[in-house]
């Protein structure tokens, strides 16, 4: 059993673990990144960057995201393919979009064909990232463009009665109050994000799911010294219990940070808080 | 062939009925609005189906997870976290790979490993926790006076739930249930990507989408079809809801009434 357990394959089973940890820690932060600016840019005064920012976080919500990502993967891909193209092919005379054919020039192939196997892989994944990130940044954003509007007006008005200009009152008077308005919007989203890494398998992604699927299969004596029946529905069972574990331990975490940020808040928790300790 | 001829062949398709063979190498606008469409058909099945039945389910356990026996309130409370803490995604493989070994023993389970039945049972069980978990939330926000009115007129037990604590719990929770409702919606693309086969290439929305994606290797045509087509199914949900909610608040002055607000839960 134990050396079932330690064959390659079921080690790279183990390491797909480490991509979805990978994922999540990458994603995470550019997402907050994306919906940072988005957020801003929803509220700026300037009509273009408010359209923009605005656009940007409905649509993501009006539409499956799955559909988003099997979407925006191509996208992007045929994207970097035609600027690659436009700069390194500039006098190839052909049309890229022959019929149902997409052509680019050899040198601008993503990645060059003649490039090595990792290459081709961590190409995957940072597609990959960038689609999660891009996704989950219109969510974020939305979060962090009601936290804004949630701080106290009368905040910011003190800031302007002091001379502020109005980026001196968005950097030391709005961001660093928002945060405890946007964690548990964020929380939230961390557990969606969580429960999102499975499609990466949909993104040709070698994740748990691909193992799962792979190992779990049944094999037969002549190609493996440990064959099974179809067992998939173990690997599977195992990949939900990892789930379940994780979420649980984000819950306890989370809520350990929303004690420790609503500590001496004007909101309604941190009263409790501070009645509780009278 | 002009459109009506195309929808002709393939406005059923998803269902089975019309052209066998799916276009080879036309791909005209009309050829993906329609079959695109058409796939709509399952999308819709199993949206209206799982939260109709998840529906009832939701409010059982709701009244389990608040109930003062251990036993009722642990397995409601199980069945909620196990559903809402685990990816959708990964709970249709599970539900396929465990349908196709009990079909092995049992054969009664054979229709269970098509999606037409099986996805749905894994919908029903997944928007029952979900929702379950949001009725909670409003069972426990009731207003206490409510409760002492109903007992100061006599009202106790079944003619208690039926006249006051159930009503009020679906006021309460009726806009956050309509993002749930939403999102279902959302959800039901994934179940062709999910281990459920497709028989005859009879699938939903998505499914033909990708499938033009990939004969024509051009993005940008299929899936804004799609988007358009849930954006539209949304605002559909989002009236018929908007209907039951003014029917639920229709005893409370207009300012007082809980308005329906997109937010988000989005992916299981």
């Amino acid at each position: 059993m134990l050396c079932y357990l330690t064959t390659p394959k079921h080690m790279g089973f183990y390491w797909s673990f480490l991509t979805v940890l990978l994922l999540l820690g990458i994603t995470a932060p550019c997402a907050l990144g994306f919906g940072f600016v988005g957020a801003t840019a929803a509220r700026s005064k300037i009509l273009l960057f408010s359209l923009f920012g605005r656009a940007y976080i409905s649509i993501v919500r009006g539409v499956p995201d799955i559909a988003f990502f099997m979407f925006f993967v191509i996208a992007l891909d045929q994207f970097l393919e035609w600027s690659r193209h436009k700069i390194f092919c500039p006098d190839w005379s052909e049309p890229i979009r022959q019929g149902n054919d997409f052509v680019v020039c050899q040198a601008a192939k993503l990645p060059l064909s003649s490039a090595p196997q990792w290459i081709h892989e961590t190409y995957g994944f940072a597609l990959a990232v960038f689609t999660f990130a891009i996704v989950f940044g219109a969510f974020s954003a939305n979060v962090l463009f009601g936290a804004m509007r949630a701080v106290p007006y009368a905040q910011q008005e003190t800031a302007y009665a002091y001379g502020m200009t109005s980026s001196q009152v968005f950097w030391r008077i709005t961001v660093p109050q928002m945060w405890v308005y946007a964690l548990p919007g964020l929380g939230n989203l961390w557990m969606v994000l969580i429960k999102a890494t499975p499609l990466l398998f949909l993104l040709g992604v070698e994740d748990i799911v691909y193992w799962a699927r792979e190992l779990g299969g049944s094999k037969t004596a002549r190609f493996t010294d440990y064959p099974h029946p179809d067992w998939r529905m173990w690997y599977f069972l195992a990949l939900l219990v990892f789930y379940l574990m994780f979420t649980k331990v984000s819950e306890v975490v989370l809520d350990r940070l929303m004690k420790r940020l609503t500590h001496g808040q004007a909101t309604a928790a941190g009263e409790a808080q501070r009645r509780a300790e009278v | 062939m002009s459109c009506w001829d195309i929808i002709a062949d393939y406005g059923l398709r998803s269902i089975g009925i019309g052209e066998r063979l799916l276009p080879r190498n036309e791909f005209t606008l009309c050829h993906q609005f329609t079959l695109i469409g058409s796939g709509m058909i399952w999308n819709i099945y199993f949206g209206v189906l799982a939260l109709l039945s998840g529906f009832f389910f939701a409010t059982f356990l709701a009244l389990g997870k608040m109930s003062t026996n251990p036993i009722f309130r642990r397995s409601a409370e199980w069945t909620i976290f196990i559903f809402r803490g685990s990816p959708l995604f990964i709970q249709f493989f599970f539900a396929y790979f465990l349908f196709l070994s009990l079909k092995q023993s049992f054969p009664v389970f054979g229709p269970f490993t098509s999606a037409w039945i099986g996805a749905l049972v894994v919908l029903f069980l997944n928007t029952s926790a979900y929702t379950g978990e949001i009725f909670y939330g409003a069972l426990q926000s009731i207003p206490k006076s409510d409760i002492e009115a109903a007992d100061a007129y006599g009202l106790t037990g079944w003619k208690r739930f039926r006249r006051i604590t159930w009503p009020t719990m679906l006021r309460l929770a009726w806009p956050a249930y309509t993002n749930e409702a939403i999102f279902l919606f959302h959800a039901t693309t994934l179940v062709f990507f999910s281990g459920f086969p497709t028989t005859r290439q009879r699938g939903d929305a998505l499914y033909y989408a990708n499938y033009f994606a990939d004969k024509t290797f051009n993005p940008f045509v299929p899936y804004p079809i799609l988007a358009g087509y849930f954006i539209v199914l949304t605002l559909i949900v989002i009236g018929l809801y908007g209907l039951v909610n003014k029917r639920l608040n229709r005893h409370l002055p207009t300012s007082d009434r809980g308005k329906i607000t997109l937010r988000m839960n989005i992916i299981r």
